[in-house]
């Protein structure tokens, strides 16, 4: 059982990673990644809605019928979405005016819908709370990967602001790499986003093949 | 009325809803293998912003704003837009079957298209007039199927170019679309919205 639970870990962190494997969460990943704190922190809101919707729909799994599930996941989903968006504008006011928008998109995000309905359908719910919660953490690293090329590359700065938007204690890892003016800055704009998140999906094939894995080469867009 | 055909270019292509808002990043990567389903798919989605922003907007102003419930908007708004795709199902396997046979397996997935959700909320959040925000929900999406159009052009072509390995499929096709994002920056300036 231990075994199943390593596996679970590892394949939400890494070999499954849901945006550099999966292809899935596209929007918040290019999005909200325009500085490493905005991905972590947009990275977070969704581990916590993906655990507890995984949780829940992991509880209710024989209760749920099969022909309505999907408008059921969804409710689901869209409550715990409800909750998150409610308590950062309440706790966490400054992340919550930089996520904006997409603090209610996580319920059109395909990541926790996918994961709902490849894992915590079927599955007991522990290892279903373990698959979302890691899954979302695997989103989040992949999130806050994105969003520090953006930034090093855009603005020379790492995590700025983090002491702003995620409280003051984060202020020691708020880091200046390079001058000021030798950020390119197409890497914030758009077409960066689309750029980078290409270039460590290229990365993260070159390591699988370094370590004698497969790559997937497609996503899973039959999901969404 | 400067101002409303300002506002729609300013929609669909200076802050285009793929390449500038990031919204329905799922669908531009899955159904752009081929031309004419990339523009059956910007077609159906194109009805379904439409007709959901419409029916969203009405039970913004007259439901979750007249009672106080702004905190139900999420699960109502996604509600509607199930509902609104299940109209459009209806509605095209009655005008055209032909159409519908077309579309068929695309249609239920744009409920998790979050540019219909993404619209809806933006046009919300813009505190826009009825007649502003179906107009800007129209040109959203018809900038949407611009770009999905012209995306599936590209790949069609990128099919069969000889690639390597590590850059074959999605990778290379999100370098693509960075580079049409740059493209579709040279928009900027004509109109802000």
């Amino acid at each position: 059982m231990a075994n199943t639970y390593k596996t679970i870990v590892k394949d939400g962190l890494w070999n499954n990673n849901g945006v550099f494997s999966m292809l899935l969460g596209m929007c918040p990943a290019m999005a909200m990644t325009t500085s490493a704190t905005n991905g972590f922190g947009m990275g977070l809101a969704t581990a916590v809605v993906m655990a507890a919707s995984s949780l829940l729909v992991a509880l209710f799994r024989k209760l749920i019928t099969p022909e309505v599930r999907i408008p059921v996941y969804i409710l689901i989903v869209a409550a715990m979405v409800t909750l998150v968006d409610l308590a950062m504008n309440a706790w966490m006011h400054e992340l919550y005016k930089v996520l904006g928008l997409f603090i209610p998109l996580i319920v059109s995000n395909c990541l926790p819908l996918a994961r709902l309905e490849a894992f915590a359908a079927k599955q007991p719910v522990l290892p279903s709370l373990l698959d979302g919660l890691f899954m979302g953490l695997g989103f989040t690293i992949a999130l806050t990967a994105i969003g520090a090329v953006r930034e090093i590359t855009g603005n020379g700065t790492l995590f700025a602001d983090a002491s702003l938007l995620l409280g003051p204690a984060f202020k020691a890892i708020e880091l200046r790499l390079l001058p000021a003016d030798m950020g390119v800055l197409m890497m914030i704009l758009p077409p960066g986003g689309f750029l980078v998140t290409g270039l460590l999906v290229v990365v993260k094939r070159l390591l699988d093949l370094r370590a004698g894995k497969e790559i997937q080469m497609g996503g899973a867009h039959s999901v969404a | 009325m400067r101002d409303f055909i300002l506002m729609m270019i300013g929609a669909a292509l200076v802050n285009n809803v793929i390449l500038a808002r990031f919204l329905g990043l799922c669908s531009f990567m899955g159904v752009t293998t081929r031309i004419d389903t990339a523009a059956g798919m910007g077609l159906a989605t194109t009805f379904v912003i439409t007709v959901s922003s419409m029916a969203d907007w009405a039970v913004q102003h007259w439901l979750l704003d007249a009672y106080g419930l702004g905190y139900l908007r999420t699960v109502t708004f996604i509600l509607v837009i199930a509902s609104a795709v299940q109209f459009t199902e209806l509605t095209i396997k009655k005008v055209s079957p032909e159409l519908f046979q077309m579309l068929g397996i695309y249609l239920p997935l744009i409920t998790t298209n979050c540019a219909v959700l993404g619209v809806a909320l933006l046009l919300v959040e813009g505190h826009m007039s009825f007649i502003a925000a179906t107009l800007f929900a129209f040109a959203s999406s018809v900038g949407y199927s611009l770009v999905m159009v012209i995306f599936a052009g590209l790949r069609e072509r990128l099919a069969l170019a000889q690639v390597p390995r590590l850059f074959a499929g999605p990778p290379l096709g999100f370098i693509v679309a960075s580079l049409l994002a740059m493209a579709f920056m040279g928009f900027s300036g004509i109109a802000t919205n």
